[in-house]
């Protein structure tokens, strides 16, 4: 196997991954999940959290 | 201790992000006017070749970028990896063993560099035993902030981590294959790659130095505190992963666009241009992220100096990011390329976006790591955010304007051939607008100076934080 045969099958690997990576990112059962993870930074401690911002 | 943040070396970091942030910026300012003045420090005598041009320059471009944004990166990095994990982080050791260790890397540089100690390689000029150095110090670095994921509460990896996680591994990988080099004394070395080999790496490096210290860590820093200062989640977390993925999939293969028109063969030349084209869409994609998570409360950006210094940093990521890859189109870049215009862009670059993002990340910082409600004046912030952005345009404007002018200029003929103006006529041309860029560059400067000042009086009405407590329950 060539250099050449070698990168284009990385290539098409690396772009499948992606168009993989893009389907699980907007699939409709990851919605809430990925919700909550937006709100991680806005889990504190409510000691602190009772400061004003 | 188990129970609260390291908050420690975040303080230790953000201090010195202020320190060498003023160091890096005056070097920066007499380096302006050394090319408007160019015999101004020969009056020194025997001081003058440790401030000669060639020598500070390096000096200005490592300070800048490793110590005031390195030491932004680490105090936000392990700031953010502590509370979005809600752990503690994995070893004080550690993170005092990283930051005493970056400082004297930075020591090492500040004195090697003007004693013209250099590897001759654009942002890694550092010789060998300062780069053995580095990358001790960097994977005790990778150690500290994978080690503090690992033990984390939280079940997800909140995004900026993926930002920081990634920026990690790929200069841990760049700096030990750009700095494969082969010792001759202790202050000289060869680079393990020779000719065309040898730029090409070189480039992949300071590309992918440009690529993931200068974008992606920052990039993290931006997805964790513009949703704090803007009290609302990043718009879309969705787009923040595809964001994140395509950055990495793309920036990689991007650096051969800084050697268009060289021995560098052509196909690699047109992959380069090629790949930096397409990074318009991550980076459009992740700008337009940061900006829309004001949607709905765009009146903040009235009253609040630090979200001022947050978007106008995203907009300027933006703008740079556009110009990147209209840069390394073959066409524009047989313009651009060896003028001022790229002045312009990096400083737009680093500047407008890596500054003030760092800035105004610090200002969202500083009160919490000192126990105080807010900084010491916010008049003061909003001062410093115009001298900044007022600052910047007038460098930027400047540089362009002077970049196209030489460009022009080079490539104009007579109708015999011959070439319309001496080199010489060109540099002429640059004075009004090396003026200009000085008065810039003094005006960003000097907001830092009052940025120092109000940090100051914060913390001398503060009291150090060493008890911010994890919260205890855990929601998912």
């Amino acid at each position: 196997m060539d250099a050449g045969l070698l990168s284009s099958i990385v290539t098409v690997v690396f772009f499948i991954l992606f168009v993989a990576i893009l389907v699980w990112a907007f699939y409709g059962g990851n919605k809430k999940k990925f919700e909550d993870a937006g709100n991680l930074p806005f889990q504190e401690d409510p000691v602190e959290v009772r400061k004003p911002d | 201790m188990e129970a609260t943040y390291n908050y420690k070396v975040v303080r230790q970091f953000a201090i010195m992000t202020i320190v060498w942030g003023i160091v890096g910026m005056l070097v920066g300012v007499i380096l302006a006017t050394q090319l408007i003045w160019p015999t101004l420090t020969e009056a020194l005598g025997p001081l003058a070749p440790y401030l000669s041009y060639g020598r500070i320059r390096p000096l200005h471009t490592n300070a800048v970028i490793f110590a005031f944004g390195g030491s932004a990166l680490f105090a936000t990095s392990l700031y953010i990896v502590q509370r979005t994990c809600q752990a503690r982080l994995l070893s004080d050791g550690l993170a005092s063993f990283v930051f005493w260790g970056w400082q004297l890397v930075i020591l090492l540089a500040a004195l090697s560099l003007p004693m013209g100690f250099t590897t001759g390689k654009e942002y890694a000029e550092l010789e060998w035993p300062i780069d053995l150095l580095i990358a001790v110090v960097w994977i005790a670095y990778a150690v500290l902030f994978f080690g503090t994921i690992i033990k984390r509460k939280t079940q997800h990896i909140y995004v900026a981590n993926w930002f920081f996680g990634a920026y990690i591994v790929t200069i841990t990988i760049l700096h030990v294959v750009n700095s494969a080099e082969l010792p001759v004394t202790l202050t000289k070395s060869y680079s393990a790659y020779a000719g065309v080999q040898d730029a090409m790496v070189q480039w992949w490096y300071g590309h992918n130095a440009v690529g993931f210290f200068l974008t992606t860590a920052f990039l993290g820093m931006m997805y964790y505190f513009i949703p704090k200062q803007a009290g609302r989640p990043i718009f879309s977390y969705r787009l923040s992963i595809v964001h994140f993925w395509a950055l990495n999939f793309i920036y990689m293969w991007a650096g051969p666009h800084h050697l268009l028109y060289t021995a560098l063969p052509d196909w690699a030349q047109s992959l380069g241009m090629v790949f930096s084209l397409m990074l318009i869409a991550p980076s459009w994609g992740g700008m337009m992220n940061g900006i829309m998570t004001l949607s709905g409360a765009w009146h903040k950006l009235r009253t609040d100096p630090i979200l001022k210094f947050l978007i106008t940093a995203m907009s300027f990521y933006g703008m740079s990011t556009f110009e990147g890859p209209m840069m390394s189109v073959k066409t524009v870049n047989a313009l651009s390329h060896y003028t001022e215009w790229n002045i312009a862009h990096v400083h737009s670059g680093a500047m407008g976006w890596v500054a003030m993002i760092s800035i105004g990340s610090l200002y969202h910082l500083i009160p919490r790591l000192f126990g105080r409600e807010e900084m010491y004046s916010i008049k003061l912030i909003n001062t410093h955010f115009w001298m900044s952005t007022i600052g910047v345009v007038l460098y930027i404007a400047a540089m362009w304007i002077a970049g196209v002018a030489q460009g022009l200029m080079w490539r104009a003929t007579n109708s015999d051939g011959t070439l319309t103006y001496s080199f010489a006529q060109s540099v002429n041309a640059m004075y009004p607008f090396y003026t200009i860029r000085l008065i810039g560059g003094v005006l960003f400067f000097a907001g830092m100076l009052l940025m120092a000042y109000n940090v100051w009086k914060t913390i001398a009405a503060g009291k150090a934080v060493n008890d911010a407590r994890i919260p205890e329950a855990v929601a998912a």
